[in-house]
């Protein structure tokens, strides 16, 4: 387990000190939601009724910014062979990997998300739905892309490539995510679509860091 | 004083082919414990790739290596656990310093964080533990990669070309830390083509040896078993 928080410490304070890369993704997320207002016409109404796809898919994008930094820099510099013989379970040190990718993408789009919601007009009684919907779902996408950074590792444009990887995969996460979102709005409860999120968090834990482990070995050869 | 539970490290009859080509074929060694293993042969005779073999980060196309009687790629942790590789690149990072970034890589394996300062002492980084690694020369990067051997032990060292960068000080200190491990009983294997003194447990290996014959390579395109 020391080395499972280790490399959670490291990669966190890689991100502290190297801030530009959470920040940017950010900043990505902030940009998309706003021009959506600009480019629709500026009515409460369209706004509210498209608010929760806009913020999710908008988060989708946002993600994919990060994923393709998430192996490569270890990938560069030689610390991936060293990673990869750790004599700890592999998978074990993925986790580690997309729990600090987690904590520097997915944390801070999910704390900004309802101020988003806000702007979109999104009705306050939804925000706690598309928070807990964001809690479930950001997991994910780490999890999910971490298999696809793994693939693309040493490739040309990897950072397209592994968007054109991970995004089809995200396409339920997108739809139960949205759907916890307009339940909650139309009066209908919203606790089916978060389990079913759940449900895929559970998927995706013990496949991904597996999937991305075999990747990992791939990769150093 | 013997401090390592060390066995003999071995392959037979090893092919490695990169990128579809193969680089050399039919190898065999053996390193008994505290012997040092030196490979030596010209550019591009496989001394990196058989090394990255050895450290189970790449699949022989034929053959196995051992850790006495065991496979290594049979139990790929426990192989990690007896085993460093220093290889050409550094593995430090421009925002952690040397001592942050020693830390981690002993913590990676599961050591105590108390040989870490240590380690940068013996190694000559005394006076640069809280450099980041942006501001450390080639030299003492390549120090600070060398300096992984110390602060967390294991019995199998595989250093690929660790002099590279080093002054003559540095020369000396590595000389001298790997005589000690020989004498602890631990393995080296190391590629290099500088001279570096490792006394008479050493064995010297020519990869140019091994480079497959013409024909070989011929016979593997057509897709025979050679």
């Amino acid at each position: 387990m020391s080395a499972f928080w280790a490399l959670v410490g490291r990669d966190l304070r890689l991100a502290l000190r190297q801030g530009a890369d959470a920040v940017m993704v950010l900043m990505f997320f902030v940009i998309v939601v706003t021009l959506f207002p600009l480019g629709v016409g500026p009515e409460p109404g369209v706004l509210e009724r498209i608010s929760s796809g806009i913020v999710w898919v908008a988060a989708l994008l946002a993600a994919m910014l990060s994923l393709d930094r998430l192996f490569q820099a270890d990938y560069d510099d030689g610390s991936l062979d060293l990673i990869v013989m750790t004599p700890a379970p592999l998978e074990l040190v993925v986790l580690a990997k997309c729990l600090a990718h987690w904590l520097t993408t997915g944390l801070p789009i999910l704390i900004v998300s309802p101020l988003l919601g806000v702007l979109m007009n999104m009705r306050p009684d939804a925000f706690w739905v598309l928070l807990a919907g964001m809690a479930l779902g950001t997991p994910v996408l780490s999890l999910v892309g971490a298999v696809g950074a793994a693939l693309v590792l040493g490739s040309r444009r990897a950072g397209v490539l592994v968007a054109l990887l991970v995004l089809p995969l995200t396409i339920p996460i997108l739809i139960f995510g949205v759907g916890a979102v307009e339940a909650a709005v139309g009066g209908y409860g919203a606790r089916p679509h978060l389990l079913l999120l759940g449900a895929v968090l559970l998927f995706a834990l013990p496949l991904c860091p597996w999937a991305t482990a075999a990747a990992l070995r791939q990769s150093t050869t | 004083m013997t401090e390592f539970q060390c066995s003999r490290f071995s392959g037979a009859g090893v092919d490695c082919a990169r990128g579809g080509r193969l680089v050399f074929a039919a190898l065999d060694f053996a390193v008994e414990p505290g012997c040092a293993l030196v490979l030596v042969g010209p550019n591009g005779s496989g001394k990196s790739s058989l090394l990255r073999l050895m450290a189970g980060l790449i699949r022989p196309t034929a053959g196995a290596l051992a850790w006495g009687d065991e496979e290594i790629l049979k139990d790929r942790e426990s192989h990690a656990g007896r085993t460093h590789y220093v290889g050409h690149q550094e593995a430090a990072k421009p925002a952690m310093t040397a001592r942050e970034t020693l830390g981690f890589w002993a913590a990676m394996r599961g050591a105590p964080g108390t040989g870490v300062e240590r380690a940068l002492e013996v190694i000559g980084l005394g006076h640069r533990m809280d450099y980041p690694g942006r501001y450390l020369s080639s030299g003492q990067k390549r120090r600070l990669a060398l300096a992984r051997l110390l602060a967390a032990p294991a019995p199998l060292w595989l250093l690929d070309e660790p002099s590279v960068g080093l002054d003559r000080d540095g020369v000396a200190m590595l000389e001298r830390e790997l005589a000690a491990h020989c004498e602890r009983g631990g393995v080296v294997v190391l590629a290099t083509h500088t001279e570096i003194a490792l006394g008479s447990n050493a064995v010297e290996l020519e990869l140019g040896d091994f480079t497959p014959s013409r024909e070989a390579v011929l016979a593997r395109m057509a897709g025979e078993v050679v």
